[in-house]
């Protein structure tokens, strides 16, 4: 409300403390996950050898009809999956997890960086006094690259259906036409190349964009403003091309035969929702923690709609996907909901459904009030929502191609799923404390401060 | 506005004066019924106390009955009255239909909300509302106080809207 306010900008610097209260939780939680990430691993070495297997090789034999009946009806594009099948291996499923938290936390790292560039872009200005949370975000890409990069080089044949041995190969046994087609552009080193050019430009424009940010706290002044604009904007023009290149890369190539045009912006849509669930969460846990008073119910309010409307976009994206493929209905499309629907003994079907259900339906009715989008607790829920629904997006899209009949919700992707979420936390909350919660000479602040909607 | 109403006006000329005025006026316990500006003023529907608008709820409503609607034509058309194959798909094709949906949800809201927005602002076609006073529309600001709803003498109101800064007050 106008004139309520007395804030004077040059007093609201306040710093978040990691103490080492809050670092024990963190790193109790990291070992919880790694404990149940260990016992996950241990069941998987024992179930694929020992008794667990026994009592469904019964199955078996009715499983491979019943999977060969399926094959049938969606034409031959299946029996390359097969042969993927083949040289599976109990491990395959503990890597197939680290791409899937990496491609995953990569994802709501960048898409921080994506919202702060967004906000300087556009010239927003009630977004300054939450921007350095995101801002935060994506110190994590100096652990996720890393990994998504080593688990390409090392084990990158166990996600990748074109990485097989010899499937472009004229002559081997393995041979594949429509990889080998593709190989000009789906091969070992262009790979690499493009995962570390445009992930050195994404760490590269952040530093930048930090170190500005950083020094307009401490001297003031538009010029920073501008070339932070400047530094945003160039990255919305790498983010736009990289996010649908690596959604190519990432995830669609492991479904090799396949492909979808919608994919890129469909992956983008998944990892911005769960990045503005991550900010919402984040903010309301520093309020709780007495910090960030002057966030009020607007821009909380502000939050919650950007999670309600990406809720829905992402909706759109992933129904007009959907729709378009089962209209046409073209074997080599369909192929991919077919397995999402009912192959491998229809493991994947129920997170299929409550996927849309978290995802769509439940913030849907949730955030649908003016309300609700300013009470913490149904962001909270529905933040909460957002995240589980979208790490099963991500999962729908990986496993299947990756792991196929062995998948599963088990010990393993649960305790993946901690390490990954508290090394986050960690990594965030360490970069958090460098700098004031509040970008105190940013020229929107007064601004932001009198946001009433 | 009809003639058997008893209003006073307190006509302003600034619109943080009018604000500001909303709030002294009030603290002398007098029920401001409405505040009318040639633009909007930020904050001004707080101070007045107005409630928020329904609208939303309507909406809600609206386009509910927008996707029953949509639904039932394209169940009826496609499945009971002149079932069709199309794509080889079902004649109760689901995923064909949320189009649909969605666009029947979408008209009705359009068309649901502009026309109980008019309606609950007296603007249907051929409805004359004449403003209290007709240089709202230009450059001045104006208090309606209803006397009858006040418990305050219209002598008192007359001062305390005098005494909030208003340049002229008048009984319409």
């Amino acid at each position: 409300m106008a004139g309520h306010s007395h804030f004077s900008p040059a007093n609201v610097e306040e710093h978040f403390e990691f103490n080492s209260e809050g670092k024990k939780r963190i790193i109790y939680a990291f070992i919880a996950g790694v404990v149940a990430l260990v016992i996950g691993i241990y069941l998987l070495s024992k179930g694929e050898a020992g008794g667990h297997e026994v009592a469904a090789a019964g199955h078996d034999a009715v499983k491979a009809g019943h999977e060969a009946a399926a094959e049938h009806v969606s034409g031959g594009a299946v029996s390359h999956q097969a042969g993927a099948e083949e040289h599976y291996d109990w491990t395959n499923r503990i890597w197939a997890n680290v791409w899937l938290n990496a491609v995953f936390f990569t994802g709501i790292a960048v898409v921080g960086m994506f919202f702060v560039s967004l906000q300087y872009l556009t010239k927003s200005g009630w977004s300054s006094v939450m921007k350095r949370v995101p801002e935060a975000f994506p110190k994590f890409l100096y652990i996720s690259l890393p990994i998504l990069i080593l688990v390409f080089f090392f084990k990158g044949d166990v996600i990748f259906h074109w990485m097989h041995h010899g499937v472009t190969e004229v002559g081997n046994e393995n041979y594949d036409k429509i990889i080998a087609g593709k190989s000009g552009y789906l091969n070992k080193n262009f790979f690499l190349i493009r995962l570390v050019v445009f992930g050195g430009l994404w760490i590269l424009l952040w530093k930048m964009l930090r170190k500005k940010s950083l020094e307009e706290d401490l001297n003031g002044g538009t010029e920073y403003f501008n070339q932070l604009v400047k530094i945003g904007t160039a990255f919305i023009v790498i983010f736009g091309a990289s996010s649908s290149i690596f959604a190519w890369d990432w995830v669609m190539s492991i479904d090799t035969h396949w492909f979808s045009t919608m994919f890129g912006w469909y992956m983008f849509a998944s990892w911005h929702v769960t990045t503005y669930a991550v900010i919402v969460l984040a903010i309301l846990y520093l309020k709780d923690k007495g910090l960030m008073g002057y966030v009020n119910e607007n821009h909380l309010h502000d939050l919650g709609k950007f999670m309600f409307a990406f809720s829905i976009f992402w909706t759109y994206v992933w129904f007009e996907q959907f729709l378009l493929i089962y209209y046409a209905n073209l074997p080599e499309e369909t192929i991919y909901f077919l397995e999402r629907w009912e192959g491998h003994n229809k493991i994947y079907k129920t997170s299929e459904i409550l996927m849309v259900i978290l995802n769509f339906l439940l913030p849907f009715l949730v955030l649908m009030t003016r309300d609700a989008k300013r009470t913490r607790i149904f962001l909270k829920i529905a933040a909460f929502l957002i995240i589980a629904g979208h790490y099963m997006d991500f999962y729908q899209m990986i496993m299947p191609g990756v792991v196929g009949k062995h998948g599963g919700y088990g010990l393993v992707e649960f305790g993946m799923v901690t390490v990954f979420a508290s090394a986050f936390i960690y990594i965030i909350s360490g970069e958090l404390t460098k700098a004031s919660l509040v970008a105190k000479n940013h020229p929107f602040l007064p601004e932001a401060l009198h946001h009433d909607i | 506005m009809s003639s058997t109403t008893n209003y006073i006006l307190g006509v302003y000329d600034d619109e943080d004066e009018v604000l500001h005025a909303v709030g002294k006026v009030k603290a002398k316990g007098i029920k401001v019924e409405d505040v009318y500006s040639p633009f909007p003023i930020h904050g001004l529907d707080v101070a007045v106390g107005h409630e928020r608008t329904r609208l939303p709820i309507a909406a809600f409503m609206f386009g509910t009955l927008g996707m029953i609607c949509a639904f039932s034509l394209i169940s009826y058309t496609m499945v009971f009255d002149w079932p069709m194959i199309i794509g080889g798909k079902d004649f109760f094709a689901l995923p064909n239909w949320i189009p649909i949906a969605f666009e029947g949800t979408v008209l009705f809201t359009a068309f649901g909300l502009v026309s109980t927005f008019c309606i609950s602002n007296d603007l249907w076609p051929g409805n004359k509302t004449l403003p209290l006073d007709i240089r709202t529309t230009d450059d001045k600001f104006v208090m309606a106080i209803n006397v009858d709803k006040n418990k305050v003498s219209a002598a008192d109101i007359k001062k305390a809207l005098k005494e909030s800064g208003a340049i002229e007050v008048n009984v319409k």
